[in-house]
């Protein structure tokens, strides 16, 4: 079947069978490797882009479900050539180790900031409760989106 | 040498050591990481493993007729093809040997049987299921304890003479002695304890890019590993593929904890298929996969006992364990040391005897075992010797912490050999104890719940209160293996390398034979050899994961990185350093003798005016500057650093629970950690090592295990059934510090990696049982595990519950 959606603002269209991920088709089609495949039941959260404006766990997803839909995914955080205050707050408070995690927890962490603009540690817990990191006891992840939350920018950012 | 706080660079960053963000950033937050399932190569195709759906089944025929009709697939591999290249079978790093693709039997649940190659993934996956099997089932050995039953199904019958299921027996210490003490001891407490079966887990799963270059020969790898040097060894002796023609390249990596150390069949299939195919093709396991079929951690049975007066002088320790090592004896670990490093189970306690008996057997499930930020099962003897302690501490009814510094090691006893031959190299434990508690507030939170328990037993309407509880661990961690004369992993002895080269322009670039897997090794060592040379660390490009690029050593596991070959970096600066001087002393026309050394330049003793920077020392060594007879041009150094003995980071963990009794469900409440790793290069990353492991800490505690039901049947096998903490169940870690340098490193700093890992999981156990007042139950603390210790019919947790 032919999917066409928004990707990161461009328009992307291909021939894709109907079980396609969304996952798959962002890595394997459209060669956007910076979402991750880390769990299949999505448990995760490596994978999460956001579709229409809002997370999804893009393992659990098929690319003929965002057919006609916009999905951003972490090569466009950075879209306005500096950095997001997410990913300067992930730099800052050494909210990453090995990186795998990452864009996912950033496209939750930006998704959070859009609303919540001064979330307080608890809410920030919650809101990443399914993004898994085995690296950083969430911490200095934690630390991370408050920094971006002290720093960030305030204009909305969904799509 | 305690880490002082070293000048800026024009970039802001420490010219040596201190806080820097690291550089390794840049490409990760933008989704520019290279893991090795972002490797994509021209014409390269899928793999896929089918595995056995049973624990222990013959073999009766395999036919790929159908999988090998489907119009994608290029290729099915089967054991039986592998034998005519002597690749059905290959050795695991204990000596043992373990099947690439079953011939005859299947041995665990979840192992490889057939490999498909196809033109994309999904594709390989529907060949799989044309594969058609036809198994015999056999009664499998699910519980280790039944493993030694006479008429046990004997599991390994490929090995010839083999008549049952026992790998090894192994003991450590002075038997008679510790009898001797326990024969006369005022109190002797025993327990049967579990570390259960775990799995590192890392986000990541295994993989690997093959591509032979059928007319080159040349075979490049790119695949997960925290051991890329000895994985090329290895290839090259299991293919028989000359070494010179073998590149590993590890890219970035995505988490290993020990998952990455071995080499599994998926990579030696990946191969295989691209000699057959002529084409790279390309194997990424799923997680069901990586959670059933690579190398689980721990599954110790132990049996503790520790004797004592009863004013509570601990004297002698004596431990059996039971070590289900799975279907072949894959653990990774020194040739010397079966049960790994287990031996160190006296801790930091001055045990006068010790005394332990170690009995390995196989049986149907996954191989591994040393994995998982263990240290080498020092994992399991910490665990061991911190809930004995605790033990001890409630039959005395003596409070655990005032028990702790009544025994632990002073300060003066170093060097300390302990009973079973380990030489500590340097420790003040009282002082780390004090630093914890402080900062716990010990004295307060005791108070505290003595003032909830009286409520408690006053009793009142309405729902329970949450019971409290406060658990301590003390740990001694041993990191940086070897030397090479003692330790060795199949005959490779464990040292490892750097290479240094300082450029004309003065910037410089450091090789490095380990392999990060997200411990920010690009800005550690950049930052060691600008502690040594004064060369900024942002003007240190540090490589590594190319085994074409860098030197030979054994690679990151076992928080070897900075103690072996951070060692290597500091030795090579000062090589560098020393013949900096002989150039500088050419260029300023005077005698090295008279030159001293500040921070980034060699100068005429007394005179800052005369003196020349590294960067102009580089140059010159690069140019035509007359230098003295036998120094050559250029400015580099490589070397291989041997290690002396292991050093020996140490710690006091102290956790607070709130146990709701009603639920059995735990709340951690609070983790207080005091970490004495040496100097700290980094802070910011040291901190961030402490922060992952105690979040395994809790995990291991609260929720992880890979457990078996009857049949064998994996019940861990997704991220739906084998629970990983997440940010809901883990606390703000408090941390703090004591720096107590290792005196036989080059820079004093002795590795952090794991020793949270090591530490922390006794200490939130110990919590709970303080919550519980209960003597002992075992991991994991599961809701159900805690609900039934409380109405004292405790389970087996490695089992399927019944």
């Amino acid at each position: 079947m032919k999917v066409t959606m928004a990707v990161n603002d461009q328009e992307a269209t291909s021939e894709v069978e109907p079980r396609l991920l969304l996952v798959h088709f962002l890595r394997d089609v459209l060669g956007l490797t910076g979402t991750h495949w880390g769990c299949d039941t999505s448990n995760c959260g490596a994978c999460v882009v956001w579709l229409d404006g809002i997370p999804v766990k893009s393992c659990t997803t098929l690319a003929a479900m965002a057919d006609g839909h916009a999905v951003r995914t972490v090569e466009d955080l950075d879209a306005g050539g500096s950095l997001d205050p997410v990913q300067e707050g992930f730099m800052q408070e050494h909210g990453l180790q090995c990186g795998f995690c990452t864009p996912g927890v950033m496209m939750t962490a930006r998704w959070l900031l859009d609303r919540v603009p001064d979330p307080d540690e608890a809410t920030i817990r919650e809101a990443i409760s399914g993004n898994l990191c085995r690296c950083t006891g969430y911490e200095n992840i934690v630390r991370a989106i408050r920094w971006a939350a002290e720093h960030g920018r305030t204009e909305e950012m969904t799509a | 040498m305690t880490a002082t706080e070293a000048p800026r660079t024009a970039a802001g960053n420490p010219l040596g050591f201190g806080r820097m963000l690291r550089k390794e950033d840049a490409r990760f937050l933008r989704g520019k990481g290279k893991f090795v399932d972002d490797v994509n190569l021209p014409g390269m195709l899928h793999g896929a493993v089918l595995r056995s759906p049973y624990a222990h089944a013959r073999i009766v025929s395999i036919d790929t007729g159908a999988a090998e009709a489907h119009p994608k697939v290029k290729a099915v591999i089967t054991g039986k093809m592998l034998e005519t290249r002597k690749l059905a079978w290959m050795p695991t790093l204990s000596g043992d040997v373990q099947s690439v693709l079953a011939t005859d039997k299947v041995r665990f649940q979840g192992q490889e049987v057939a490999f498909v190659v196809a033109e994309d993934r999904y594709s390989a996956r529907d060949a799989l299921e044309l594969i058609d099997v036809e198994y015999e089932p056999l009664e499998a050995v699910v519980d280790a304890r039944r493993a030694l039953d006479a008429g046990a199904p004997l599991i390994r019958d490929d090995l010839l003479g083999r008549t049952d299921n026992r790998i090894y027996d192994w003991e450590a210490g002075d038997r008679a002695a510790c009898d001797e003490v326990f024969a006369h001891a005022e109190v002797v407490v025993a327990e049967d304890m579990i570390y259960p079966r775990v799995h590192p887990a890392p986000l990541e799963t295994c993989g690997s890019v093959a591509s032979m270059d059928n007319v080159t020969g040349k075979l490049t790898i790119w695949t997960t590993t925290q051991a890329p040097h000895a994985h090329r060894t290895l290839y090259a002796l299991m293919t028989g593929l000359p070494e010179h023609k073998i590149q590993v390249i590890s890219p970035d990596i995505g988490g290993g904890f020990g998952n990455k150390v071995g080499i599994y069949p998926g990579y030696i299939c990946s191969v295989v298929a691209s000699i057959v195919t002529g084409v790279p093709v390309k194997w990424v396991e799923d997680r069901s996969e990586n959670l059933m079929s690579t190398s689980f951690a721990r599954d110790y049975h132990m049996h503790g006992e520790i004797a004592a007066t009863r004013a509570g002088q601990i004297l002698g320790l004596r431990v059996t364990v039971l070590a289900d090592h799975g279907a072949f004896n894959g653990v990774a670990q020194p040739t010397k040391f079966p049960a790994g490093f287990f031996h160190i189970f006296t801790g930091s306690y001055d045990f006068p005897a010790a005394y332990c008996q170690v009995t390995a057997v196989y049986s149907n499930k996954a191989p591994g075992g040393v994995a998982y930020a263990c240290s080498f099962r020092i994992t399991e003897a910490v665990y061991l010797v911190e809930r004995m302690v605790n033990c001890l501490a409630f039959e005395l009814q003596i409070d655990p912490a005032e028990l702790r510094m009544k025994n632990l090691l002073r300060p003066e006893q170093f060097p300390y050999t302990t009973p079973t031959g380990w030489e500590y190299d340097s420790g003040d434990y009282p002082r780390a104890l004090e630093e914890a508690m402080r900062i716990a507030g010990y004295d307060e939170l005791r108070r505290e719940q003595a003032e909830r328990r009286a409520r408690a037993a006053a009793g009142g309407p309405g729902p329970a209160e949450p019971r409290m509880g406060i658990g301590l661990s003390f740990f001694t961690e041993g990191a940086g293996a070897g030397p090479r004369k003692h330790m060795d992993i199949m005959g490779l002895g464990m040292a490892d390398a750097c290479e240094l080269r300082v450029h004309p322009t003065g910037t410089a670039q450091l090789r490095l034979s380990v392999q990060t897997q997200g411990q920010g090794h690009e800005t550690t060592f950049a930052q060691i050899v600008a502690h040594e040379l004064g060369i900024p660390p942002e003007e240190v490009e540090v490589l590594h994961g190319d085994t074409d690029n860098t030197p030979f050593g054994l690679g990151t596991y076992g928080s070897r990185s900075t103690a072996v070959s951070g060692a290597a970096t500091a030795v090579a600066a000062r090589r560098v350093r020393d013949k900096a001087r002989i150039i500088a002393a050419a260029a300023l026309e005077c005698s090295a003798d008279d030159l001293e050394w500040e921070l980034g330049r060699w100068q005429v003793k007394g005179d800052r005016e005369h003196g020349q920077t590294i960067q102009e020392i580089a140059l010159a060594a690069h140019g035509s500057l007359e230098l003295p007879e036998g120094v050559e041009g250029h400015l580099d150094a490589s070397v291989v650093y041997n290690p002396p003995n292991l050093t020996f980071p140490f710690g006091a963990y102290i956790c607070v629970v709130d146990v709701d009794p009603d639920t059995g469900v735990v709340k951690v409440r609070r983790f207080i950690a005091v970490d004495d790793c040496g100097p700290r290069i980094n802070p910011m990353i040291v901190e961030g090592q402490v922060h992952g492991g105690l979040a395994d800490g809790v995990g291991m505690a609260l929720m992880e295990v890979i457990a078996f039901d009857e049949a064998g049947n994996n019940l861990g096998g997704s991220f739906m059934d084998y629970l990983l903490p997440t940010s809901m169940e883990c606390p703000s870690w408090e941390l703090g510090e004591t720096v107590t340098p290792s005196p036989h490193h080059p820079i004093g700093v002795k590795g952090v990696g794991e020793s949270a890992t090591v530490g922390s999981p006794a200490a939130v156990v110990n919590a709970v049982l303080d919550a519980l007042q209960i003597r002992h139950a075992d991991m994991p603390l599961t809701p159900a595990a805690v609900w039934r210790a409380i109405e004292g019919r405790p389970f087996r947790t490695d089992l399927a519950i019944v």
